[in-house]
């Protein structure tokens, strides 16, 4: 999970080689780019040198700096201290009492709302009976605007056309909560500047009178810098359980989770990753660490992938990859699987490196492509799908017409498949992290370009490589493979 | 990126203070544009402890490694981003290794380069020839169009202009009753479409009326999306397109709400939208809190995209033209009250 950063150590560290030891000032050549990478991610100044502090002091232990692979260890360091400050994951609502009150609070446009709504789905779903409390008294169409979302999930919203005082509000739902045995009550207050003294006395006013179990802070994952200094003073007006991130389903690499979480102390309870209410997951400090450090989240691609493929499926794809009776049919099976919008664009998003990939794989072109792709197998016969090799001139053209694509796209798709099929028969009955090397071999030798075969799938008349790229191109992939070869044998 | 090109000898800009260009004619005496600007600033004073100040009264004398690291500790607090701090921090040292210097003299020289630098283009708004001047307005979600429309809005009524919203945010709940809200607050007329209808239809009704009606301003509100969600990046490219089949040069100006919270991402929401809808503008909303919006300084590097206007508050008033003066003090300093 934390290749890549073990491979800049080592870079980092390659001018030792010969030398006896890592000496002081290689390895604080080298933590600075765990550093810039923090930054990067916007992790607050404050919170990454206290965080490189301690790094550093492990990192220049004798046993680090005399190991025989220092970076391995390096990385290992920055791992445990990351997931320590991350802190354990606890996404539980700590609903023990008849009526729990449940508050969001947060800088405007962070996502309370929304979240609050989410969270009414998700109780729901667990049967439990939410209300929603529309104590944002603030913001034009803000009651609105909740009562639309309370709708679409069939759930109560308590609100009083104009009111003006929320504790009020918030005092009146809780009694209509009570007597309609609605067991959370979800209160969606106004948002505030952490300077605005009213608004945040207002705040603190509704936490004494209407005293919520749960206090949520919502932050915003684009946050930059400024995140210690709004989260510390919503942490000091009110008591904060616990902090959600919102809009992680971009390409926000979230680092103000940790300045968040280090100035309040306070567990991470969910992250949003998607506008619809569905989009709530509960958080995982290993896939925080990886996604602030830059990297891939690998546990929970491998978890998206058991999703989607059940036990028994699994095990016989397996069988076929092991004893390389992959088909076509199976390729055309495993697209139609993840031919689903939204899906592959989160998918990516977790693999290592793939980030810029992710803008371009749009989920609903690339649904749109894999389908296409499916269409292509489905023209076929039996024994075209089973033994492309027999794909003649004349067959291509045929399946072309029958699948309405151009005769190229045939071949094309033929040539995907015996690329992929290569690399993921060398996979089979790996361990996760050889089969994740193996991806990322096939991603740098340019076999596998996602992006690429979609949108030409799509547009057809996108650009198209020139003879001489398609040659250098054809070159790499059989370099790649004659390698896997030798790997293969020598094993 | 090259922060110095130029050498550090080069005397400071004047401070410009309030611009005249765009401001609107009636504005109140007191709450000139530039006095608003400031006072969304002011109240960072509470909480901010990165004043310049506390750096002049510990370090002077000969320039030392702290010295230099302070200085990128609050470089970076701005969120200009590691990379150019870097550069400015490194450019400091070889320039002034040694020397006995003024740390205020350095900063002002620091100041005076990102005034420059943002301060190459008008930030007025171009207007069209003839017909209504079409803004379209993109940005994240929650980054503040909507009220930043609002502020428009009441920014071109005060110059009496006639004024049509569209309303082509048909996704998120009840973005059409708010639009509708502050266009009832302004006295705008607003065009708006069916929930879960298309933006861009709602865009060609929106400037077809302004074109009828001999309105001068149509601003066109959409839905918030993030920049790696290529369907809703196409959406808004189908959006301006339509828009420019209606009107030779329309829009005139594409602005994109900032969040002045936002920290490096900015710089792929420049990348992303520009792309899309071809920017020609940064309205920097929420300066009014704590945040420093420092993200602006390696966007207009890369993309040469100006701030036009800053956002320094909830209300419609709550506008201001963009100053790049005000914006680097505001940068360097809690401001003293
Ligand atoms: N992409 C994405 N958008 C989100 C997410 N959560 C919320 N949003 C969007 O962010 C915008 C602001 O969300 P709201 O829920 O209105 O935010 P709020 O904090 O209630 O805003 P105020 O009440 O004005 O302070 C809306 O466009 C939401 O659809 C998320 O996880 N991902
Ligand atoms: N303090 C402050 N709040 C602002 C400013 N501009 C907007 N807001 C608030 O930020 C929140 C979001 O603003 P909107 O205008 O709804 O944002 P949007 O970009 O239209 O949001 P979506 O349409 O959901 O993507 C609201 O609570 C606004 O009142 C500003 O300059 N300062
Ligand atoms: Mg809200
Ligand atoms: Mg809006």
């Amino acid at each position: 999970m934390f290749e890549s950063l073990r491979e800049g150590l080592t870079t980092a560290f390659k001018t030792l080689r010969g030398k006896a030891r890592l000496s002081e000032s290689n390895m604080r050549d080298g933590l600075k780019l765990v550093e810039d990478s923090l930054l990067e991610a916007d992790v607050s100044y404050d919170v990454v040198r206290d965080f490189m502090e301690r790094v550093t002091a492990k990192a220049l232990g004798e046993r680090v700096l005399n190991a025989l692979d220092p970076s391995q260890q390096v990385v290992a360091i920055v791992h445990e201290e990351l997931i320590g400050l991350l802190g354990e994951a606890d996404p539980s609502l700590h609903l023990n009492k008849d009526v729990n009150i449940v508050m969001m609070c947060g800088l405007q446009g962070s996502g309370k709302t929304t979240t609050c709504g989410k969270l009414a789905r998700l109780l729901l779903e667990n049967d439990v009976r939410p209300m929603l409390v529309a104590a944002d008294l603030q913001r034009p169409a803000a009651i609105e605007q909740l009562h639309v979302i309370g709708r679409q999930l069939g759930v109560s919203v308590y609100s009083e056309s104009g009111a003006t005082d929320p504790v009020a509000v918030c005092r009146n739902a809780v009694a209509k909560a009570r007597a309609e045995s609605c067991r959370v009550v979800v209160l969606d207050t106004a948002g505030r500047l952490a300077i605005d003294r009213e608004l945040m006395d207002q705040l603190a006013h509704i936490d004494r009178q209407v005293e919520p179990d749960q206090c949520y802070l919502v932050v915003d994952g684009m946050t930059g810098q400024d995140a210690v200094n709004s989260a510390k003073a919503f942490n000091e007006a009110l008591e904060l359980n616990g902090v959600i991130m919102t809009k992680l389903d971009g390409d926000a690499r979230g680092g103000a989770l940790l300045s968040v979480r280090h100035v309040t102390g306070v567990p991470i309870k969910f992250i949003g990753t998607g506008e619809h209410l569905d989009a709530l997951e509960p958080f995982r400090p290993e896939g925080m660490a990886g996604r602030i450090l830059g990297l891939g989240d690998i546990v929970a691609l491998a978890n998206e992938a058991q999703r989607l493929v059940d036990e028994k499926e699994r095990i016989e794809y397996e069988r076929k990859l092991q004893e390389g009776d992959f088909t076509l049919e199976d390729f055309r099976d495993q697209l139609e699987k993840i031919a689903r919008p939204g899906l592959i664009q989160r998918i990516v998003g977790f693999l290592p490196g793939m980030d810029a990939m992710r803008g371009m794989l749009d989920s609903e072109d690339a649904a749109g492509g894999m389908r296409r792709l499916a269409g292509i197998v489905n023209a076929m016969t039996r024994a075209e799908r089973t033994r492309p090799r027999i794909i003649d001139a004349g067959r291509r053209n045929r399946i072309a017409r029958g699948a309405g694509v151009e005769p190229r796209e045939v071949s094309e798709l033929i040539q995907q498949f015996e690329g992929m099929k290569t690399v993921v028969e060398g996979m089979a009955g790996k361990d996760m992290r050889s089969r994740m090397q193996a991806f990322k071999e096939l991603q740098e030798s340019g076999l596998m370009n996602p992006g690429a075969v979609i949108q030409k799938v799509k547009k057809g008349t996108g650009k198209r490589l020139t003879s001489h790229e398609k040659a250098k191109l054809r070159q790499q992939r059989e370099k790649e493979l004659r390698r896997r070869r030798r790997e293969e044998r020598r094993r | 990126m090259s922060w110095f090109r130029k050498k550090a000898s080069e005397p400071p800009d004047p401070p410009s203070g309030g611009s005249a260009e765009g401001e609107p004619a009636e504005s109140p005496p007191k709450r000139g544009f530039f006095g608003l600007f400031r006072q969304g600033l002011k109240r960072t004073s509470d909480l901010l402890r990165t004043d310049i100040r506390d750096l002049f009264t510990r370090r002077q004398g000969q320039l030392v490694d702290e010295w230099l690291d302070d200085l990128y500790a609050i470089l970076i607090k701005t969120d200009m981003g590691a990379g150019p701090a870097k550069e400015i921090r490194e450019h400091v040292r070889t320039e002034f290794r040694g020397r006995v210097v003024e740390l205020e003299q350095l900063i002002d020289e620091v100041k005076a380069k990102f005034r420059s630098l943002l301060d190459q283009e008008s930030t007025s708004i171009r207007l069209a020839e003839t017909g209504p001047t079409v803004i379209l307005v993109v940005g994240v979600n929650g980054s503040g169009k909507t009220t930043s429309i609002a502020k428009l809005a009441q920014y071109f009524r005060r110059q009496g202009k006639k004024v049509v919203l569209g309303a082509g945010d048909t996704f998120r709940a009840a973005a059409v009753e708010q639009l509708t809200i502050w266009a009832e607050r302004e006295g705008a007329e607003i065009v708006t479409g069916p929930p879960q209808g298309d933006p861009a239809s709602v865009a060609h009704r929106a400037v077809a009326a302004a074109v009828e009606r001999g309105a001068d301003i149509c601003v066109i509100d959409t839905a918030g999306r993030l920049q790696t969600q290529a369907n809703l990046m196409d959406q808004l490219r189908k959006i301006h397109r339509v828009i420019a089949k209606q009107i030779a040069d329309a829009p005139h100006e594409t602005l994109l709400v900032l969040d002045a919270t936002a920290g490096q991402n900015g710089i792929s929401q420049a990348a992303g939208f520009s792309d899309a809808a071809n920017c020609t503008g940064i309205v920097l909303a929420k300066l009014d809190g704590t945040a420093k919006g420092g993200v602006i300084i390696p966007i207009r590097q890369r993309f040469r995209l100006p701030v036009k206007f800053v956002g320094v508050g909830e209300k419609s008033s709550d506008l201001a033209v963009f100053d790049p003066s005000a914006f680097v003090d505001g940068l360097f300093s809690g401001p003293s009250e």
